[in-house]
């Protein structure tokens, strides 16, 4: 079964030339990783490594685990058993790793979770200046560098609550980036957002990936799992079914669970 | 004919609003006598104000003696409040029995403690934190040295002299200002992840909350000192204080507690996510949004509080209701409606404060209003 997305959408074109994926230098490595939620068993046997500039994305239905499972790299989400080790830190109960896996984590969400009563330059700098101590002039500087690259600069004194939705989404992205972060975590960032709005979340998405960012997305967005992503993981049940490069997973979904899936969204 | 298709040839232009709707009339129409119900309480409501706001005017201001000697005016037939008692013992009602020579030192606190809450109050004055330092910090050390005395030359004034609005003000500034804090730590650890923590503050919050306050003051001022160990006294007046700190703490403790609740989770997960540790992801993003939620639950418990202060009277304080109270034994201003003229003196004082603290809130709030949450 062979399911053409590449045609059915109107994202610009990803440039993914000068990307280069480390073949040494893993992001994110996650062994034998299981959860529960009380006695229900969440997550199973979860294995993963991802290697610095790689754009993943994971996809499944809903209840499937792919929010859990990315809520546990940076320990929005305690795991039971296995281990999670990002950037070399393993996550345990020491809050002091925990902060420092967190520091260098970013993550964007479906309901973007601004600050309401902070403006977005105040959002932006908020990280900065109180987690890594950097001055206000140069966190500011930084917010509207980043504020710039998504493309909504002359929205910086402005509340939260006066921005539509797809803005406050590139906020959210330039909020975290503001931290510098090495691993870029995406919880179904166009989910809540009206079909206009998602293009330009999504293209800010990916320039993001051009540049290199390592970046776990998970998205019901096809088309941009076809253009941006190096690998798709798909969930169901709380565990991994299958894993592919794009243009082969869409192309030849193996396990039939991927194919019942994949004929059902698209 | 039925036809599913319309194209407009002339578009209209703007038409004056119909007469009833505007002007003096419109207001009339629309306000008062929209329907026949609402015509039939306007006339009752008429004839209520009718009949209760002559008698009123003629006790409060047109039969009411404002200067007098003594009390001889205020019993002549017919003679409403009796303000010149009231004026007559200003002095006390204000500063209680502390001495006639020594009260410039609690004007000096009154004119103080305004020069500091007011720019500390008003948004856009600048130095807060020094302001707050200030008036948290300074300003209840120079309060205490200046009123107790007994140091710097100063006559020592014991508390048991100090009395009128100067001490249900003392009570009711420290019980806000201490209670807060107070019951925002209950409130977090009410929330805390740790078992101890919590039951702790979950034991003090339900504790204090199921005791009445006369009850608390009771045991601050009489069981209290059996149980301390000997030739330890703690002040009656801080005595009181502490309990109706501790008191008030329950209270805000749940307000507060209210507004955590009610903030999403994600504002939690965001800030976690950004690496802000817990103190600083409870300052900085968590207790400015909960507590501007709760500004009215926290004001409803500073009003219930200032007012609350009126009870250390039962053990033997005199704050400005017992100075009230007191001064109606006095037969020198002995007249029919000596008792109510001085509650209402009392119950007005009540009122300004307490009417002041409201409309505060309801300024800060849509101050602090950027628009929705999420």
């Amino acid at each position: 079964m062979a399911i053409d997305v590449l045609e059915a959408d109107e994202l610009r074109t990803a440039d993914m030339s000068r990307v280069e994926v480390s073949k040494t230098d893993t992001a994110v490595e996650i062994i034998g990783m299981h959860k529960w939620y009380g006695a229900f068993h969440v997550l199973r046997d979860i294995n993963l490594k991802v290697m610095r500039g790689e754009r993943i994305v994971i996809a499944g239905p809903s209840g499937s685990g792919k929010s859990t499972l990315i809520r546990c790299i940076n320990r929005l989400e305690e795991h039971q058993q296995g281990q999670i080790i990002v950037n070399d830190v393993e996550l345990t109960n020491d809050l002091k790793r925990i902060d420092e896996v967190r520091r260098e984590v970013g993550m964007v969400f479906q309901h973007f979770n601004l600050f309401p009563h902070l403006t977005i330059l105040q959002n932006c700098t908020l990280a900065p200046m109180w987690v890594r101590g950097i001055p206000k002039a140069e966190a500011e500087k930084t917010a509207m560098h980043f504020l710039e690259r998504v493309r909504i600069p002359e929205q910086a004194n402005k509340y939260p609550g006066q921005l539509s939705g797809g803005q406050q989404q590139r906020v959210a992205i330039a909020r975290s980036l503001c931290m510098n972060p090495r691993v870029m975590l995406f919880d179904e960032p166009t989910s809540a957002l009206d079909p206009e709005m998602i293009k330009e979340v999504l293209d800010t998405m990916v320039s993001l990936a051009e540049e290199g960012m390592t970046m776990i997305v998970v998205t019901h967005e096809m088309g941009f799992a076809s253009k941006v992503a190096n690998r798709v993981i798909f969930m169901d049940a709380g565990q991994i079914v299958e894993q592919n490069e794009p243009k082969e997973f869409f192309a030849n979904p193996r396990h039939p669970r991927t194919r019942e899936f994949l004929s059902q969204i698209i | 004919m039925y036809k599913t298709s319309f194209v407009r040839t002339d578009m209209i232009a703007p038409m004056a609003p119909p007469p009833s709707t505007v002007g003096v009339k419109g207001w009339l129409h629309t306000n008062l006598f929209s329907t026949p119900g609402n015509t039939l309480l306007t006339i009752v409501g008429v004839m209520f104000l009718l009949w209760i706001v002559p008698p009123l005017y003629n006790f409060l201001i047109g039969n009411a003696v404002f200067v007098a000697d003594d009390g001889a005016a205020c019993r002549i037939e017919g003679a409403g409040a009796c303000w010149a008692f009231i004026w007559d013992r200003m002095n006390f009602f204000i500063y209680g029995f502390y001495p006639q020579d020594e009260q410039w030192r609690v004007n000096i606190c009154f004119a103080l403690g305004l020069a500091l809450i007011v720019p500390l109050l008003w948004p856009a004055a600048p130095y807060k934190i020094a302001n707050a330092v200030l008036f948290f910090l300074v300003y209840p050390v120079i309060v205490l040295i200046l009123l107790r005395g007994g140091s710097f030359g100063l006559s020592y004034v014991p508390t048991e002299s100090w009395g009128g609005l100067t001490v249900t003000l003392i009570i009711g500034l420290a019980g806000i200002v201490c209670s807060l804090p107070l019951g925002i730590l209950l409130a977090l650890g009410r929330r805390s992840e740790l078992p101890v923590i919590k039951m702790l503050c979950i034991a003090f919050i339900e504790l204090w909350r199921a005791v009445p306050l006369i009850t608390v003051l009771f045991m601050a001022s009489v069981m209290l000192p059996l149980f301390a160990p000997q030739g330890v006294t703690v002040d009656k007046l801080l005595r009181a204080v502490i309990g109706v700190t501790l008191f008030e703490a329950a209270y805000l403790a749940e307000a507060v507690r209210g507004g955590l609740q009610a903030l999403p989770r994600g504002q939690y997960e965001a800030a976690d996510s950004l690496g802000l540790n817990y103190p600083k992801s409870m300052g900085l993003v968590i207790l400015p949004q909960a507590l501007k939620l709760t500004i009215p639950g926290i004001v409803n418990s500073f009003i219930s509080l200032f007012k609350d202060t009126s009870l250390v009277s039962i053990v033997g304080i005199f704050d400005l209701l017992n100075t009230v109270q007191s001064s109606q034994s006095d037969l020198r201003w002995g007249s029919p409606h000596q008792a109510v003229t001085g509650y209402l003196f009392a119950a007005a004082v009540f009122w300004v404060f307490c009417f002041g603290m409201s409309r505060y809130s309801m300024f800060m709030e849509r101050r602090l209003d950027t628009g929705h949450t999420r």
